[in-house]
């Protein structure tokens, strides 16, 4: 039983601080749970395992945020090969260049100020 | 809706409250008393028939307890259900219900909004999430941005079709003198106007406007002696799809499927039986998403199915009437305005954007980021 300091958010970020994107694993459901929860939303188990990406995915949809200050953005949802989908943004080349399909690898960003770490994306670079 | 008779309740009084830019320091509040007032009259009712009250507001957080103190009444069902700008389409489900139960017999149900005012950030606060916050998503519209981007990717659609709705809207708004907006739209007027989140220019985003409004809502035995016509419900339907964009299904298929299925179901009608229509356009892909979902063309094909000005004014379908939260008024959940619509177009009160012969309408409310999706089908005496 984990522990009650154990949130599912805070073990999500402190692999995160490790480099690692994890995600849930439903074995009453056999597939990917995501966002981290206490209770699996396929079958109401509240058995749900941790497991590590191997952070290799597939842009699903995309947008640019154009901001009323500063530079336009990116903004995607990813579709990990393990079966779970996330918001995230794809970085390495300019916004408006992020297509839906796009090979993408993970990262770990690490803002500045204290803020939690989250995970981005850059292209897959083909062979 | 299993458990709902179809006719069973009716709508019998609209109004909307001051709209668009409303006198400074009048509250949400206010906005909705004022829209009762004017519902009540409109139907030939007063406030001590006021047995059941329904409001949803981002503004006041106990907004039905709030207007009933307002209004010095002590209603005996109140309902605050809150899922966006489609819980007034729920409202109407749960005030037949609870008008077929007996738990009340004349329903009110109110919104209003300050948003314009007071700045959308002070109006809505947005939630931290931490799947999404860190992404800045510029909410909602980047996460109706996302679903446009499958929806071009997967049929082919076009920023020119999205544009083709905004520039629709715009023709039945300049029909309405109560519209926001005032001037033609072009498609190359949508196209060049700012960008917000690609494929939107702020002219796919609905407008950021103050308003409110009221109907009433009651049993079809005593909406008959009424003053005016009654829109009578002939079904209902609503469906749950997600909260949050990046946990949508299917970012090209939105609950309106099944909402509208168990709407046509307990109306016995079907799309072809649809006058007037009216949708959530809170961006324009809102509308071809809909319009796909309800039956009304086949999906993947929204996009085409908007073009040429088919969904204008004498274009052959009648979709949003009153110029749509694209151009008439948006005050931060449209559902209500929806509703006051359909039945406007039902009782023939609508002058220059009146559609012909209109005996049956379809409001579609629309919560969230896509996630709440709620169907109200009215008719007038003659499809009972």
């Amino acid at each position: 039983m984990p522990s009650n300091s154990d949130t599912p958010l805070k073990t999500y970020l402190d692999h995160l601080a490790r480099g690692e994107l994890a995600y849930q694993f439903s074995p009453a459901a056999g597939r990917a749970v995501f966002y981290p929860r206490v209770l699996c939303p396929f079958t109401g188990s509240d058995r749900l395992e941790w497991r590590i990406s191997k952070g290799l995915g597939t842009v699903h949809a995309t947008t640019v945020v154009h901001p009323a200050e500063g530079k336009p953005f990116n903004v995607a949802l990813v579709d990990c090969d393990e079966g779970f989908r996330l918001m995230s943004r794809v970085e390495d080349i300019p916004p408006e260049q992020v297509r839906i399909g796009q090979r993408v690898r993970f990262r770990v960003h690490q803002p500045d100020g204290g803020e939690p770490p989250y995970p981005v994306f850059t292209p897959v670079r083909s062979a | 809706m299993e458990g709902l008779k179809r006719g069973g309740a009716a709508i019998v009084g609209v109004a909307e409250s001051d709209l668009g830019q409303v006198a400074d320091g009048l509250s949400v509040i206010d906005l909705m008393a004022q829209g009762t007032g004017r519902a009540l009259d409109d139907c030939g009712l007063s406030l001590k028939d006021v047995d059941g009250l329904f409001s949803a507001t981002t503004q006041a957080r106990l907004s039905v307890l709030a207007l009933a103190e307002y209004l010095g009444i002590n209603p005996s069902f109140l309902g605050s259900t809150i899922v966006g700008g489609s819980s007034f389409e729920y409202h109407v489900a749960h005030a037949m219900g609870a008008i077929a139960l007996g738990l009340c017999n004349v329903a009110v149900i109110a919104y209003g909004s300050t948003q314009r005012s007071v700045g959308r950030k002070q109006a809505s606060v947005r939630e931290v999430n931490p799947y999404e916050t860190p992404f800045k998503p510029f909410l909602p519209s980047s996460a109706y941005a996302l679903a446009a981007s499958r929806h071009m990717h997967e049929f082919g659609t076009t920023r020119e079709q999205l544009a083709a709705v905004a520039v629709a809207a715009r023709e039945w708004a300049l029909l309405n003198s109560a519209a926001w907006e005032k001037k033609p739209l072009t498609i190359d007027g949508v196209l060049s106007s700012r960008m917000v989140s690609y494929p939107f220019t702020v002219r796919d985003c609905c407008l950021v406007t103050d308003g409110g409004g009221a109907i009433v809502v009651t049993s079809a035995q005593r909406a008959k002696s009424l003053k005016k016509p009654p829109a009578y419900v002939l079904g209902c339907g609503q469906s749950v799809t997600h909260a949050n964009i990046s946990n949508m299904p299917d970012l090209t298929v939105t609950g309106a499927l099944a909402a509208g299925k168990a709407a046509y179901k307990m109306a016995r009608l079907g799309p072809s039986d649809v006058d007037a229509i009216e949708l959530y356009d809170a961006f324009t892909i809102n509308t071809i998403l809909f319009l796909e979902d309800l039956g009304f063309c086949k999906k993947g094909e929204g996009g085409a199915f908007v073009s040429g000005g088919r969904i204008a004014p004498k274009g052959g379908l009648a979709v949003n009437t009153n110029g749509g939260g694209l151009s008439y008024c948006h005050p931060g959940m449209y559902g209500l305005f929806l509703l006051i619509e359909a039945v406007r177009q039902l009782r023939g009160e609508c002058g220059a954007r009146q559609v012909k012969d209109c005996q049956v309408a379809l409001a579609h409310g629309n919560g969230g980021v896509l996630s709440s999706q709620a169907t109200v089908i009215l008719g007038t005496q003659a499809t009972l």
